[in-house]
């Protein structure tokens, strides 16, 4: 099949031919020609947004909702800038995403033209790849190229800038382009020698921990962990990144390790002789002071990525390889050494854990003013919306209390922006996840800092029919950092203060100001009632404002660069790790 | 820290140096020396990168090189396995009584005198690091006025080539 057409419309086809359904963006001189064809796709739907920023978040929503590759578009120059952090979001999380951006026209680059930036230099460092398309030749096989790339080996965000005359000019379309990536050889299959060396251990060891990243997921591989864990009888932990992959009702699920994990999966961690790490990176938000994390643990670690095994840690058997393969390979491997009589004797381990668990389960501080814990509107979130919902989050106390307090069953459910740490992540990202799910129920749960940062997109989920539900938890504050001058900066609370309490701005007027409806929830007895009036409401979105208490902090917390060891459970609240029963 | 010598092949694209060069800074490794020039195969650049590391971090320098797309293969050459060369021009103040002596000197070193002037002399030489390193503290007491020199080149001894696969790979694809 080949067809004489200009670049802008070879750029469309190809996106209709690699299975783009939505694409977020706005045009701009320099991409203009592209939205032209784009104009009559048929295949195609491309959702204008009301900042470039929103539409980077809305692709890794969609991107993570649905496991297919996200894509925003964008201008020259600011356009494309506006794009950078979502990138870097979804670099530092593996995302799925492509960014096509309009570049200038050719003989214009490098003139400081009008709207001119080097977006392929500016994001070298943020993406898997990038191009820069000068000839409109090449834009077929380059959009396939990237769509290859993000979605292959460990995914990420791949730009494809396009300079305004190749757009412009015509060739000669024909579809499949032959991909010329001699350099691109991600490995999936994992050894089987370390794999055989992997069931060893795990059957001689007696503390072990399934340490769970969110690579699992990306894989596909929650049920085979279902599987092996229950083969094994092993308990998990689930990263911030893998709230979801293996079920937080699980008997053997001990919760969230890390900075504001609980007792029960740090102290698994710390005091396990195997750390079986699967798809995970050993982020220094889950290993606090690396030198005594674990520390008596030796480590397997599963990761497509070879650059991630033993970055961080040492790895005793390193696997490179597709986390679904690598799990599938290790219980037929452990199920080998079951039949020859080998099994793993835990008893002991889950007595231990289990004392953990029970003395130290996650709780939460209630204030005698009467006033709202935001705790407990995760609690009631969970309860009354279901794990069957999406919920995404922003960055900061909102963002942890999401991770703690609402019960996960499926993977992919919880979307947040773990590595970055973006605030203003929860609307566009929740927007996109409700267009790749429109049959899902879809839950931001966002800081009032985070919501002044990305909630015009909120005009867009009202003008194209996205029925978002948006839980802003309103405490007044930057409440994270409001948190650390609690405890780190003798209570001097340098610009932390936004005053929202003042309602200004008063969120539930700006809701009705973009065609949502608003509502506010300031009292413990209002929260049910509140939170069932928006799940009734299914053709607008809903913002709710609950107005919480300032000093809620997020328990435990592992304060930054310290040993794991010394968590505490509520201020100057540590725990015994000695507890017997 | 030890130094290491590292030959990667990539893909000759407008911007695979740049890469490259950021990568090193971005992950903080520190470049002693780099050179890039064309191979026998139109489409594959080779660079060779000398780098100071200790043993972690240098395997961490080649799988982050690895990972960019445009990198098709990394050798690291063992010392007593390669040919190492550098190049270096120097220009010498000389007079009609000094000549001779640094000419000598352009002898004993087997470097090659590429131009002359009534009072300076510019002496091409290739050879190691140490070897261009003793030169230059010969040269010294005589003047040096100016001094140029290039990155570490190195190729592994024997017979065997590491581009050949690689170029198996590109014709693959072609």
């Amino acid at each position: 099949m080949t067809e004489e057409m200009t670049g802008a419309q070879a750029l469309v086809r190809a996106l209709e031919h690699v299975g783009v359904d939505t694409v977020f963006g706005i045009p701009g001189g320099a991409i203009l020609p592209a939205y032209d064809p784009l104009y009559d796709s048929t295949k195609v739907r491309h959702v204008l947004v009301r900042h470039e920023q929103g539409a980077g978040h809305a692709a890794e929503g969609y991107a993570q909702a649905t496991g297919k590759v996200g894509v925003c578009m964008a201008t020259s120059g600011p356009g494309a800038t506006n794009l950078v952090t979502a990138i870097a979001d979804a670099y530092m999380d593996s995302v799925p995403m492509v960014a096509i951006t309009g570049q200038v026209a050719t003989p214009m680059i490098g003139t400081d033209a009008f709207q001119e930036a080097d977006i392929s230099g500016i994001t070298m460092p943020i993406t898997k790849h990038n191009f820069l398309v000068t000839e409109v030749e090449d834009i077929p096989r380059t959009i396939a190229e990237a769509f290859h790339i993000a979605s292959t080996g460990r995914p990420g965000p791949v730009l494809v800038d396009i300079a305004k005359d190749a757009l412009q000019n015509t060739t000669t379309f024909s579809w499949p382009p032959v991909m010329q990536l001699p350099g691109y050889r991600p490995v999936t299959r994992p050894h089987s020698k370390q794999i055989r060396e992997a069931a060893r251990l795990i059957v001689e060891s007696r503390r072990p921990v399934l340490y769970v990243g969110g690579g699992v997921h990306k894989a596909g591989a929650a049920p085979e962990l279902l599987r092996l864990a229950e083969l094994t009888g092993i308990p998990v932990v689930t990263t911030l990144m893998a709230r979801g992959t293996f079920p937080d009702s699980h008997r053997q699920h001990m919760g969230m390790p890390g900075m504001h994990g609980s007792v029960s999966a740090v102290g698994a961690l710390q005091r396990s002789d195997l750390l079986i790490a699967l798809g995970t990176r050993f982020d220094d938000r889950v290993t606090g002071d690396l030198s005594s994390f674990a520390p008596n643990a030796k480590v397997v670690h599963a990761d497509i990525d070879p650059a991630e095994i033993s970055k961080n840690r040492h790895a005793d058997v390193p696997i490179v390889g597709d986390c679904r393969e690598v799990i599938t390979d290790l219980i037929a491997a452990i199920e080998h050494e079951h039949a020859e009589g080998r099994k793993g004797d835990y008893d002991e381990w889950w007595t231990l854990l289990d004392g953990y668990r029970r003395t130290y389960p996650l709780g939460y501080e209630e204030f005698a003013d009467g006033s709202l814990a935001p705790q407990y509107v995760m609690e009631r979130l969970s309860a009354i919306v279901g794990p069957d919902a999406y919920y995404t989050a922003g960055v900061g106390q909102h963002q942890m209390w999401a991770a703690q307090f609402i019960g996960y069953e499926n993977p992919g459910t919880f979307i947040n922006s773990g590595g970055a740490g973006t605030m203003g992540f929860a609307v566009p990202a929740a927007m996109g996840a409700k267009m790749g799910r429109p049959e899902s129920t879809v839950w931001a749960i966002d800081g009032d800092g985070c919501f002044q940062m990305t909630n015009q997109e909120l005009a867009t989920c009202a003008i194209e029919g996205v029925p978002i539900k948006v839980a802003v938890i309103n405490n007044g504050n930057l409440g994270m950092v409001r948190q650390w001058q609690t405890l780190f900066y003798n209570q001097r609370y340098s610009n932390t203060d936004l005053q929202t309490v003042r309602r200004i701005p008063d969120f539930v007027k700006l809701a009705e100001a973009y065609g949502c409806v608003g509502l506010r929830c300031e009292r413990p007895e209002d929260v049910d009632a509140t939170i069932r009036k928006a799940m009734e409401i299914n053709d607008v979105p809903v913002v709710v404002d609950f107005v919480v208490h300032q000093d809620a902090m997020v328990w435990p917390m592992v304060a930054a660069g310290t040993s794991n060891d010394d968590i505490k459970y509520a201020r100057d609240m540590a725990p015994k790790w000695e507890i017997e029963d | 820290m030890s130094t290491h010598t590292l030959s990667v092949l990539v893909e000759n694209k407008p911007g695979v140096l740049a890469r490259v060069a950021s990568l090193f800074s971005r992950r903080g490794f520190n470049i002693d020396s780099l050179a890039v020039g064309p191979t026998e195969h139109d489409d594959i650049s080779r660079m060779t990168i000398v780098v100071s590391v200790e043993e972690l971090p240098l395997e961490q320098v080649t799988k982050q090189l690895n990972k960019l797309v445009n990198v098709l293969k990394i050798v690291e050459l063992d010392t007593a396995q390669s040919v190492q060369r550098e190049l270096m021009l120097i220009k010498v103040r000389t007079d009609a009584d000094s000549r001779s002596h640094v000419l000598e000197l352009v002898n004993l070193f087997r470097a090659r005198c590429v131009d002359v002037a009534p009072d300076a002399v510019t002496i091409e030489v290739t050879g190691t690091m140490d070897k261009l390193e003793a030169f230059v503290r010969v040269l010294e007491p005589y003047g040096i006025k100016e001094l140029v020199q290039s990155g570490m080149v190195a190729i592994g001894r024997g017979a065997r080539s590491i581009t050949d696969r690689s170029l198996r790979a590109l014709d693959r694809t072609a």
